[in-house]
């Protein structure tokens, strides 16, 4: 599973970071980039569903 | 003088947002105007327009061609061009437009970032402790007032490095703004022009000149945007913006989670039990509590969902609307501490998304932490003795609750 976090989207809510921070960062200015080419170690991909389910402006997505 | 406006009897064609019926409980209207008329039409204010959906809402906090954020607190009389010069407007970026607001906002992004505000918590913590210290031996607190009023403001004013003795006057400030709607724009500029808040400000800024601190106001003396430091009246509006901004919005949010645990002995059995839950609890209180509608003019002749909007008529953009809609929240209208899934616009959509919402999102959490380890168990002493505060930001003023 790979996540992907679409930069003209992402408004810096913040919301991946706080809920899968092994999947995500965030830069100076609060936007948000996925870790490790967005590739989602086993056993996170619930995490990863969390982040995409919880994003406010729908600017993460997961392919299998 | 605020005037005595007549009640509303059809809120789809003449609602009105300091209405009793709205400030007591603004649900039951949103939720009927979702399935009549989703767009909701005014002639109060000069003419006002209301989306409730949240597609609607979304789609309004997208479009920053046709909507402008110029203003964002609806009252009797609109400001003209020269009273906000485009386009930075009163209190940047809030009050900004593209392309502007993009360099505005950015500078103030580093600030709110997910780890200065994590720096932030240890002060937050010892603050509700000791709020919460000085309630020792009480039965009977005002959950509201005790306690969730000051945390916001102390933090803020912890965070500009001003003197923390000051924070009752940025009190009287915040309501002026804010909640007396019915005053004209004149009016609440008269108490701005008396010099009083400007004055204080100028005196903060000299001193920080002279003696730079490691804190907001010096991060913005220090600031540029191309190559040159801040306008005055930038830094200024811009700190006006984060005092209003900050303070009786995440005091609203403390103050109706806990008037909402208050009520909910098994949510506060449950977070007693598994404080674990506690950031998706709060989650979850942001959605079907938020506090904060913002307002936009319109910026040109347009059809909108059917609808001909005209250059200058106000547009509500209430975010609490759209997180109750339930084609976005199954059962929207019942809070769920466990919710997993909460896409919920309680900051905003877009570009204006608020800059403080980590800074609110850690103040409400610790907030809660340190309430519910002190007082696990406590109910409302009267639920008619709350009361909700009337304007664009909602929460409760007074929440009486005996603790055990």
């Amino acid at each position: 599973m790979r996540v992907h976090v679409d930069p003209e989207k992402c408004q810096g809510h913040n919301r991946c970071y706080a809920l899968a921070p092994e999947l995500f960062d965030v830069d100076d200015l609060g936007n948000a980039f996925e870790l490790n080419d967005g590739v989602v170690p086993e056993g996170l991909e619930a995490k990863a569903r969390s982040a995409v389910a919880n994003c406010p402006e729908y600017a993460i997505s997961v392919s299998e | 003088m605020a005037t005595q406006r007549p009640r509303v009897s059809d809120w789809a064609t003449d609602f009105d947002h300091t209405d009793p019926e709205w400030v007591a409980d603004p649900y039951p209207i949103w939720n009927e105007l979702r399935t009549r008329c989703p767009v909701a039409h005014s002639e109060r204010y000069g003419g006002a327009w209301l989306p409730v959906r949240h597609d609607d809402v979304a789609a309004v906090a997208y479009d920053t061609e046709h909507f402008t954020s110029r203003s964002v607190v609806v009252s009797e009389v609109r400001p003209g061009p020269d009273d906000l010069p485009a386009p930075i407007g009163q209190a940047p970026p809030i009050t900004s437009d593209p392309p502007f607001h993009a360099l505005a906002r950015r500078l103030l992004l580093p600030a709110f970032a997910p780890k200065p505000i994590e720096a932030l918590e240890p002060f937050t913590r010892e603050l509700c402790v000791e709020l919460l210290d000085a309630t020792a031996g009480e039965r009977q607190i005002d959950a509201a007032v005790d306690y969730a009023q000051h945390i916001p403001l102390r933090v803020i004013v912890k965070m500009l490095g001003f003197p923390q003795e000051d924070a009752d006057l940025f009190r009287r400030f915040i309501r002026i703004v804010l909640e007396d709607v019915d005053q004209s724009a004149e009016e609440r500029q008269a108490v701005v022009d008396e010099g009083e808040l400007d004055a204080y400000i100028d005196a903060r800024i000299a001193e920080h000149l002279a003696d730079p601190q490691d804190d907001l106001t010096s991060f913005l003396l220090d600031a540029e945007l191309d190559g040159n430091k801040l306008d005055p009246d930038h830094v200024r509006g811009t700190m006006v913006l984060l005092m209003i901004a900050g303070i009786d919005t995440t005091w609203s949010a403390i103050g109706a989670s806990l008037w909402h645990l208050a009520q909910n002995p098994a949510d506060r059995q449950r977070l007693a039990a598994e404080p674990e839950l506690m950031p998706t609890a709060v989650e979850e209180f942001l959605r079907a509590y938020a506090p904060v509608t913002m307002a936009r003019l319109v910026a040109t002749d347009f059809d909108f969902r059917g609808r001909q909007m005209k250059e200058g008529d106000w547009l509500l953009l209430p975010f609490p609307a759209a997180n109750r809609d339930p084609e976005h929240f199954p059962d929207a209208d019942n809070v769920q501490i466990d919710r997993a899934e909460n896409r919920h616009a309680a900051f905003g959509l877009g570009i204006h998304r608020c800059i403080g919402s980590n800074l609110a999102r850690m103040e409400l959490r610790v907030a809660l932490e340190e309430w519910m380890k002190r007082y696990p168990d406590f109910e409302l002493v009267d639920p008619t003795r709350v009361t909700w505060s009337a304007g664009q930001v909602r929460g409760p003023r007074t929440v009486p609750v005996r603790v055990r």
